[in-house]
């Protein structure tokens, strides 16, 4: 399923623009340890995390991540968005927690 | 192929292991090998950074492999061992808050590549060198 779909489907708000919409949603994955991600993540998952520091973007690209997921409406710092446009990796947000995010993406992506 | 990185402050973290994935996606190396050498890359870089004060990186690139160096004239890591230990860091509070600090980065290095090795003096240094094969 592409981003967008996902996107739409969980009721989500795209914080990038039209930037890497395209990329193909596998699964999800949701740490806040990013070493921990890095290890144990699957190439097209979707990431859930409460960090929103510049460094997410990198660790997203580097582990080919399909999309970064921000719950409980917290904001993204501009710096952030900036660099995740020009890195095509979608920045989503919602007012969900992690586990409803978790638990509403499964029934979509199981479907 | 040569290259020297600089790697550099925190916010930057990422620059030079971004480069490198992307000459080897244009390079046509397979999704997962460049994963593998991105995510050892940037836990180096990012190890620089957060208990050095930068550094740089040195790659080359044949036909069969990649090499990468990360190298930077901090503080240096008394105990290697314990350092390699899957959960042990110093990290400070500040650098935990931003979700490193668990204690995986040397071991996520060595699990990702094919040959890994760390040299590092007290007071002087600390020198990882990564290789990965591109067919195996
Ligand atoms: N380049 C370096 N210079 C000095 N000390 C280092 C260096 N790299 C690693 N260390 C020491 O080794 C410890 C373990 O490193 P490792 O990368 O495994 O974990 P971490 O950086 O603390 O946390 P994580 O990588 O999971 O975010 C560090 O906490 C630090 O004490
Ligand atoms: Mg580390």
């Amino acid at each position: 399923m592409k981003v967008s779909d996902f996107a739409a489907a969980l009721g989500l708000r795209i914080l990038t623009g039209d930037a890497g919409l395209d990329r193909e949603v596998g699964g999800v994955y949701a740490s806040d340890l990013l070493s921990r991600v890095m290890a144990k993540s699957s190439r097209g998952d979707a990431w859930i995390t409460v960090h929103t520091h510049i460094n997410t973007v990198a660790v997203a690209v580097l582990s080919d991540l399909s999309c970064i997921i921000v719950p409980e409406d917290i904001p993204v710092e501009e710096t952030t968005l900036n660099r995740a446009r020009l890195e095509g990796i979608p920045i989503l947000s919602g007012s969900m927690s992690t586990y409803e995010i978790c638990w509403r993406a499964h029934e979509i992506l199981t479907d | 192929m040569n290259y020297v990185l600089p790697v550099g402050d925190f916010l930057m973290a990422g620059e030079a292991s971004s480069n490198v994935k992307k000459i080897l996606n244009q390079l046509g190396i397979p999704p997962r090998i460049v994963k593998r050498t991105a995510v050892a890359m940037y836990e180096a870089e990012l190890n620089a950074v957060i208990h050095a004060y930068g550094g740089r990186a040195e790659v080359e690139i044949t036909k069969d492999f990649i090499v990468v160096e990360v190298i930077d004239d901090g503080p240096g890591i008394p105990d290697i061992e314990l350092a390699m230990t899957e959960g042990y860091s110093t990290a400070p509070d500040e650098i935990r808050e931003m979700g490193f600090g668990a204690g995986m980065g040397l071991p996520n290095i060595k699990r990702n590549a094919d040959e890994f090795s760390i040299e590092s003096e007290v007071g002087k240094g600390t020198r990882v060198r990564i290789v990965v094969y591109f067919n195996r």
